[in-house]
């Protein structure tokens, strides 16, 4: 199978309101930049371009075809779209690269949540018959698992707040970040609760904004001189919408994908988990089995700030980004989507 | 190149207004069982999920895979839904074709529903939005214009999309899944009809469907060893363009046009209507099948309606190159389904197992679906033999 | 259970949320004038390239921003148009009426709007129409000040210029 490498990342500043711009305007100075990195003049100089959107976090159908517009796709393009986090446009595009139909693809995610109340909204997302109706939001949820573990003492409050606490800190060092600070677990464990046992600094944020991945074959990357890092697995699974049946303190889906990922093929420098509440971060650290070899989150991760549809993909230009600084050999950058952790996708990267 | 991939399972629902009795889930469900039951296998059998459907407002339900994971036998496998507005059933069908060209997985499930009964599509389709002038009724006030240019560029005779319509609803009445069943329609039903969108009318507009459409496909290893004879993939393409932009050719689109240059290329084909024994082609207003007949390289420019009017693409006449001989979108659409539908038709055609509709000794064929304002396509070409 | 169930075939659980629209910042600007009684497009910043109106935020060929404004004719051609006979919901306009893309004058794509004023059966492509303008006290940020266009009495545009008038309209 072709090896594929990542060639260039970019995304805009998690901002909590863009104010007036819209979809296309979120997305064409983060593809500029991208272009920019990637030395290519527009999206007709890759062979595949894949987003992921959700028409629900503005509350319009078709987001994804404003975002045609930012392409330049005149003459047509090959195009494709999914409805989930970029990170499986990602998946997509790699599987059109592994059967020859392409040698470079263009990805990219994006999401104006500001618009509406995005927790609220998320509660859409349940069993249409049972759990919708009901309007359980992603935060009550969130809240219930953290209340399991809690109770059956897998954490405590104060595990979470060190989470929070190095996120704020990682966070300083990461121009897109939204949240940053000096801040110390007691600091987050002064704050009041919020929905219980959350506290704010538990949830991410919702953040506005857009990011950008290149890939191409490892072949292409050279041809173009570019520095890249090796894509050496992906993996994705789903469990059941049931969460009765699932055991929340776990993530059982994020440990098979690992595995299928081969992460534990070799040492983790780095990982970025796609954790949008302290606690999250908790329960796949140890899914993953990381360790202390490994730094967690380093950009501070999605509790500095969350591109709702893009958050996934920016994990694995993260650690594009340590690799190719020269900080990390070998990475692992996990995405989330659906309550409580239920679909995760694992991609390792290593350097060239 | 790419692996070889071939269709070896094929499911329906019927299709119809409502589908009442049963859920979402219950109706993706039927369609997914009967393709693993057409392929004689189960849900062990099966290493990845391909969802795919048209806008979540249609429904309500935002990333419907998250609930459907269930009723679909994907716990702890990978589930993947795409959405490419109208051509989305078509693309489906491709990205599941690329799980296994691509060497990754032996063998997928795709499904692809609507299930427009639970909500409001039309008001989905275009939910009016603050400082703009909400005109646009739907997809017929959108593409009414655009098929009164084609009349005058190509001065085609009045009664051509009354001819289409007539024809694919004989068409869908040998076959049984169709939701619009009109075995005795004539002409003149079809121009008494009520004017909606004009030149649009009610007979020639498709009617709003409830419906899932599956398929099984398998690494060339598993297809040699299916129960049924498999349909083997022979090129998949995609093409999109913007909405609008100026000096866009918005009767004949480009993106169509080097769409199916790309597949025929890879399916070796230099002349559509001669080499292809049929093909399924997404037509939701009568008049986009002379349209479609020319950006598809069927017929030259201005001459679509030519071999409409003759019966070139009519089962009942006989026809050289029959389209839609499954009723196509005009009788049948569950929008998110409808370009797996066509897909899935054109594969049943070259596995002989098109029923009533079937096209006698049917070798290769096309299955094509657009999108958005006509600038969202995928196509692929199936055929009885490995290539 | 022995006993015979009902059948439930229906689970009422409509769906309101809430959502704060914005229009986007290249469409802020176009809404802007609109309020002023001024109908623009926009382009990107060179002369030579297309007019958009109404201005998406992009220019859709290129992908790049249309940062330059233009000021546009309120007269038009009919570029292609339908005649509806249903009703849409929320709308007063009574059935049938004439639904036409429209390129005004200086822009090089069209938009859509209801044309009045006229006889639905002489409603043809290439036809000249003019907006009808809402009076001044009740503009706002919306295409809806301009009530309709009517047909003007100016000789039809042939069909390979339409789109490529300039704001003087046929005079070039």
């Amino acid at each position: 199978m072709k090896d594929i490498a990542i060639v260039a990342y970019q995304q805009s500043d998690g901002v909590s309101d863009a104010g007036a711009v819209n979809e296309v305007e979120l997305i064409m100075p983060v593809l500029e930049r991208t272009f920019t990195q990637a030395r290519l003049g527009s999206a007709q100089d890759v062979d595949f371009v894949c987003s992921g959107s959700c028409d629900y976090l503005q509350g319009a159908a078709f987001a994804f075809v404003a975002g045609v517009d930012a392409l330049g796709a005149v003459p047509p393009i090959k195009e494709s779209h999914v409805e989930m986090d970029a990170a499986w446009a990602l998946y997509e595009s790699i599987l059109k690269i592994r059967m020859g139909h392409a040698e470079s693809a263009l990805i990219y995610g994006f999401g104006k949540s500001s618009p509406g109340e995005l927790p609220i909204v998320l509660s859409q997302q349940l069993d249409p018959y049972y759990l919708a109706p009901q309007w359980i939001d992603s935060i009550s949820l969130a809240a219930m698992q953290a209340r399991l573990m809690l109770d059956q003492g897998l954490i405590t409050e104060r595990d979470m707040a060190e989470v929070v606490s190095r996120s704020r800190r990682n966070a300083m060092s990461n121009p897109h970040a939204q949240l940053a600070g000096d801040v110390s677990p007691e600091d987050v464990l002064a704050q009041a609760t919020y929905l219980s046992p959350l506290r704010k600094a538990d949830c991410c944020p919702v953040s506005d904004g857009a990011s950008a991945v290149v890939i191409a074959t490892v072949e292409k990357a050279r041809e173009w001189g570019l520095p890249y890092a090796i894509i050496s697995g992906i993996d994705h699974r789903i469990e059941t919408h049931n969460l009765g049946m699932r055991d929340l303190t776990d993530s059982v889906s994020t440990r098979t994908a690992a595995k299928h990922a081969g992460m534990q093929d070799g040492r983790v420098d780095v990982a970025e988990l796609y954790a949008p509440f302290s606690h999250q971060e908790i329960i796949l650290t140890r899914a993953l089995g990381l360790g202390a070899e490994t730094s967690i989150n380093p950009s501070g991760g999605v509790l500095a700030g969350n591109l709702m549809m893009a958050s996934g993909l920016s994990r694995i230009g993260e650690v594009f980004n340590r690799i190719v600084g020269g900080e990390a050999q070998r990475g692992v950058a996990h995405t989330t989507s659906g309550p409580c952790l239920q679909h995760n996708l694992v991609t390792v990267l290593e350097k060239a | 190149m790419a692996n070889l991939a071939a269709v070896v399972g094929i499911g329906q629902t019927r299709y119809t207004t409502k589908r009442q009795d049963v859920s979402i889930a219950g109706l993706v469900r039927e369609a997914a069982v009967n393709a693993l039951q057409d392929a004689d296998l189960g849900w062990d059998d099966i290493d990845a999920v391909i969802l795919g459907k048209a806008p979540d407002m249609f429904e309500g339900v935002i990333m419907p895979e998250v609930y459907l994971t269930d009723a679909l036998g994907c716990n702890g496998k990978p589930m993947i839904r795409v959405h490419t507005a109208g051509s989305v059933g078509g693309s489906t069908a491709i990205v599941a074709a690329s799980h296994v060209q691509s060497g990754t997985f032996k063998r997928v499930l795709t499904v692809s529903f609507e299930k427009q009964s639970e909500s409001n599509a039309m008001w989905a389709l275009s939910n009016p939005q603050p400082f703009s002038t909400h005109l646009n009724a739907g997809a017929g006030g959108y593409f009414a214009p655009i098929i009164r240019e084609y009349m005058r560029r190509s001065n085609a005779p009045k009664d051509v999309g009354i001819k289409v319509a007539v024809k694919d609803r004989l068409h869908g009445a040998r076959n049984p899944l169709a939701h619009l069943q009109k075995p005795d329609i004539t002409m003149q039903e079809v121009e008494e009809s009520f004017m909606l969108w004009d030149p649009i009318r009610f007979l020639e507009a498709c009617p709003s469907s409830d419906g899932a459409c599956a398929m099984v496909i398998a690494n060339e290893e598993l297809a040699d060893q299916a129960v049924k004879q498999p349909a083997w993939i022979r090129g998949v393409a995609m093409r999109s363009e913007p909405t609008t932009f100026a000096g866009r050719d918005e009767v004949n689109p480009q993106a169509g046009r080097d769409c199916a240059a790309d597949v025929y290329k890879q399916a070796g084909i230099t002349n559509p209507r001669k080499d292809l024994d049929c093909a399924e082609v997404y037509v939701p207003f009568s008049w986009y099948e002379p349209m479609w007949l020319e950006n598809l390289g069927f017929a030259p420019v201005g001459e679509g309606w030519k071999l409409t009017m003759e019966g070139a693409t009519s089962l009942d006449e006989g026809g050289d190159i029959p389209w839609n001989c499954s009723g196509g979108v005009l009788s049948s659409n569950a929008i998110g389904a409808s370009g797996m539908i066509r897909f899935a038709e054109a594969a049943r055609q070259v596995r002989g197992d098109a029923g009533d509709h079937q096209v006698e000794g049917a070798k290769l064929a096309l299955g094509h679906a657009y999108g958005g304002g006509a600038q969202f396509f995928a196509m692929w070409v199936v055929g009885s033999e490995k290539p | 259970m022995s006993e015979e169930q009902e059948v439930v075939t229906v689970v009422n659980a409509p769906v309101y949320l809430q959502y704060n629209f914005t229009a986007g910042a290249a469409p802020a600007r176009f809404l802007a004038q609109l309020k002023k009684g001024k109908l623009t497009g926009q382009r990107r910043a060179e002369p030579e390239a297309p007019v958009y109106s109404p201005p998406r935020g992009s220019c859709p060929a290129s992908g790049r921003p249309t940062e330059q404004e233009v000021e546009l004719s309120d007269k038009a051609t009919v570029q292609s148009f339908t005649i509806v006979y249903i009703p849409i919901p929320g709308n007063v306009i009574e059935p049938p009426f004439v639904v036409a893309n429209l390129v005004a004058d200086g822009a090089n794509i069209s938009f859509i709007h209801l044309m009045s004023d006229c006889d639905n059966s002489e409603v043809h492509i290439g036809q000249r129409v003019q907006a009808v303008w809402k009076p001044e006290e009740e503009w706002d940020y919306s295409m809806d000040n301009i009530k309709y266009f009517k047909p003007i009495d100016e000789p039809d545009v042939p069909v390979e210029k339409i789109g490529k008038l300039s704001v003087t309209g046929q005079e070039g």
